[in-house]
């Protein structure tokens, strides 16, 4: 059967198993859209922003593991569409883009809606096509696929020129039976001699601690590490994108690490004299100062991307290969192996952080205290939250002091629960994720905690979830300011709240989201906080934008001291140091 | 200190400017650089030289080698290797004209043009040798200067192919 260009298209994204493509219409792929009408295997979800489709598309591949589809068109489509691919980068997210293109002959021209995607989309993909032959479309998307989800995941863009998906011309559909492309070979397996070496330092260890990060989730290896850790006893710390690799309630789980890492998980890494990295990369938000970081600790290091390794922090044993089959490996070999975990060593190891912890720990209590100051405090509201779900609900958040509170106190027990942008930072990020997510599990609760700086970046998107009838929940997290940015200028700049706040100007969030077609409620108390939650997880089929009132003047605690300084250097509280 | 790095690349539109947008992007500098398609025409061979430490040179390959249209990389400085660098020059007829060539002579200066104003010379030899001829000659006496970068494979068996 020959089809025409924007048909090869359908076809190829149906033989890859898209259900949604998330997308605006414009000049440039109209073709594309006309396609779209007449076929029946995906949805399309119509945003009401290029940004929100790329989250959203972007919130459907990490809660579910695989690749989100977004269309755009050329111009300002494909630029809009940009910090939602730079999002996916900077976290490893599988994305395929598809943007229109002005027709072949007027590239170069400066025509109408004309941009050159390839080159402002190419530090930010993991990879870029161009059509130039519509014949070409099938195995230009299958190879987008494989790249996308294969190795260390990430975005990539397929711009096609208008005329290449031209109605009137048709062509042959053909599905290779295997991508291979010579120039991309990702590593598997893990050079068996580095487990070897790896399996004797880790078992020789007294003061253990694995690092795990994203990677753990994207390579759907969190049953391996459980069983790892089954074997070996070691504290366990997540980065903020590897939450739910290691179950929360676990007792070896000490919170996240970093600049509002937990006390203990902190004080571990910086203590340790064996570190497992796994998945992670040792951004600048975990290290601090890099040549502070870890003195005594020989590090074993691995990811599927060798330019991770020993990028910032030097890897004593660098092991390059997919985290399932590389921990797979090492549980195998610890198993052989004749040194056995030093038990003694261990266990003082973690008593020692169950004093840390007992120290200067988060308190998870926070909610059954009566509150004096009558102002809420932000992390009740995440306490709460998680009562309210039982620890159950995919959780998206936006960008700020909001993200780490959940961060900090919802226990993530299972991988791909806990949705934001960390590498990016991205505000806005939030309610278009929480759209993908809520379109791959209907059933399921799905939270946006967000703020009120954070929401208004893609607060369109309430109209995409009422034409959808997408039942999500948004907390928001009003401080009425920039909380973040307030708090740095607290802390670092005199408490000159330069372009931070702007409470007299803030919208009625109750009104606004009634004006969408959804439920509002606003609260100010706490003592209305659990009721109130009540009321809005009972409301099964609606939209409700709860915003919560809460303390302007609340911190994020602990924080790593900059600069110059090492991972035992926290502020524990307000003018307090560790 | 000075690297040579040597790049196979698929010949695809688009893939030079992946290459050279990754030194800009990770923050190193590219001092020479030479690219052509050989063998089928399929891919090319690119040579890069660059100032980087050892950590630095190791980045750099390796963030190389992440770009899909890369299909190897290597770092000639690592071992023992050839490397020269092809210039083209242009000079007004004057009294240094003898000089100039005398300069030249070691690294094959010839002759390609020469009229009653101005001679065009060509030369090939190793960067460094080029360098120090570029600066006995001395900028003030050259209409023009043209420079290919530097060009490296490995010395002995060692080949870098697909």
């Amino acid at each position: 059967m020959k089809l025409s260009g924007g048909d090869l298209l359908m076809r190829a994204l149906k033989d890859e198993g898209v259900k949604f493509i998330f997308g605006y219409p414009g000049g440039a792929n109209l073709h594309i859209y006309d396609s779209i009408f007449k076929q029946k295997a995906f949805d399309h979800i119509l945003v009401r922003h290029e940004q929100g489709a790329t989250h959203a598309a972007d919130g459907y591949a990490r809660s579910t593991g695989r690749p989100g589809v977004v269309l755009v068109t050329s111009g300002p489509g494909a630029t809009n569409a940009v910090t939602g691919i730079a999002t996916a980068y900077m976290d490893s997210i599988p994305l395929i883009v598809i943007s229109g293109q002005v027709q072949s002959h007027l590239i170069g021209t400066d025509s109408f809606q004309e941009t050159d995607m390839m080159g402002i989309s190419r530090p930010v993909v993991k990879h870029s096509f161009i059509v130039q032959e519509t014949k070409d479309i099938p195995r230009i998307v299958q190879e987008a696929f494989h790249i996308a989800t294969t190795g260390r995941p990430g975005p990539v863009v397929i711009d096609i020129p208008k005329d290449k998906t031209d109605p009137s011309k048709y062509y042959q559909y053909k599905r290779l039976k295997e991508v291979s492309i010579r120039s991309y070979q990702p590593r598997v397996f893990p050079h068996p001699g580095q487990i070897k070496k790896a399996c004797k330092n880790i078992l020789s260890a007294e003061r253990p601690v694995i690092y795990s990060g994203g990677g753990v989730i994207l390579g759907n290896a969190h049953k391996e590490l459980i069983a790892l850790n089954k074997l070996l006893k070691a504290p366990v710390t997540n980065t903020l994108m590897g939450l739910g690799a290691y179950p929360a309630k676990d007792k070896y789980f000490m919170g996240m690490l970093g600049m509002h890492g937990t006390y203990q998980a902190n004080m571990a890494v910086h203590n340790a004299d064996v570190i497992l990295a796994i998945g992670a990369r040792f951004d600048d938000r975990i290290t601090n100062t890099p040549s502070k970081f870890a003195p005594k600790a020989r590090i074993i290091h691995i990811d599927v991307d060798p330019a991770s390794i020993s990028k910032i922090i030097n890897a004593d044993i660098p092991i390059v290969g997919q985290v399932k089959e590389s921990l797979a490996a090492l549980i195998k070999e610890i198993k052989r192996s004749k040194i056995k975990i030093d038990s003694d060593s261990i266990d003082s190891w973690n008593t020692q952080i169950a004093l840390w912890r007992k120290m200067h720990g988060l308190d998870h209590d926070l909610y059954l205290q009566k509150n004096k100051s009558k102002m809420i405090i932000p992390q009740v509201v995440i306490q709460e939250l998680y009562h309210a779900t039982k620890g159950n609900a995919y959780v998206t958040s936006d960008v700020g002091q909001h993200q780490m509170f959940v961060a900090q106190y919802y226990h993530f027990n299972k991988p791909r629960r806990w949705i934001n942008s960390g590498g990016l930072g991205t505000m806005g990020f939030g309610l278009p994720a929480a759209i993908g997510v809520k379109l791959a599990f209907p059933k399921r609760e799905v939270v946006c905690v967000t703020g009120e700086g954070s929401i208004q970046m893609c607060i369109q998107e309430l109209s995409t979830c009422l034409q959808y009838n997408l039942p999500i929940k948004i907390i928001n997290i009003n401080n009425q300011a920039l909380g973040m940015v307030k708090q740095w200028q607290d802390m670092n700049y005199g408490g000159r709240h330069s372009a931070s706040t702007y409470s007299d100007s803030l919208p009625d969030f109750v009104k606004l989201a009634k004006s969408y077609g959804h439920v509002g409620m606003k609260v100010t108390k706490q003592s209305q906080l659990k009721s109130t939650f009540e009321k809005t997880f009972a409301m099964k089929d609606q939209l409700v934008f709860v915003d919560v009132y809460v303390d302007p003047d609340e911190h994020v605690y602990p924080m790593l001291v900059a600069p110059n300084g090492s991972m035992k250097d926290m502020w524990i509280k307000k003018n307090t140091k560790a | 200190m000075k690297r040579i790095i040597s790049i196979l690349i698929e010949n695809k539109s688009g893939a030079l400017a992946r290459v050279v947008g990754l030194f800009h992007q990770r923050g190193y500098n590219i001092e020479s650089l030479n690219v052509g398609a050989v063998f089928d025409g399929s891919y090319s061979r690119m040579t890069v030289t660059t100032r980087a430490s050892e950590n630095d040179v190791e980045q750099i390959t390796k963030q190389m080698n992440k770009i899909i249209d890369v299909i190897k990389v290597s770092d000639l400085t690592e071992g023992k290797h050839h490397e020269y660098e092809f210039i083209l020059i242009k000079f007004n007829k004057s009294f240094q004209t003898s000089k100039i060539q005398k300069i030249l002579k070691p690294i094959n200066g010839k002759i390609l043009e020469s009229n009653n104003n101005i001679i065009v010379m060509s030369a090939l030899g190793p960067s460094s040798d080029i360098e120090l001829a570029l600066k006995s000659i001395g900028k003030n006496n050259l209409l023009e200067v043209v420079r290919s970068g530097s060009l490296g494979l490995h010395e002995g068996e060692g080949t870098l192919k697909i």
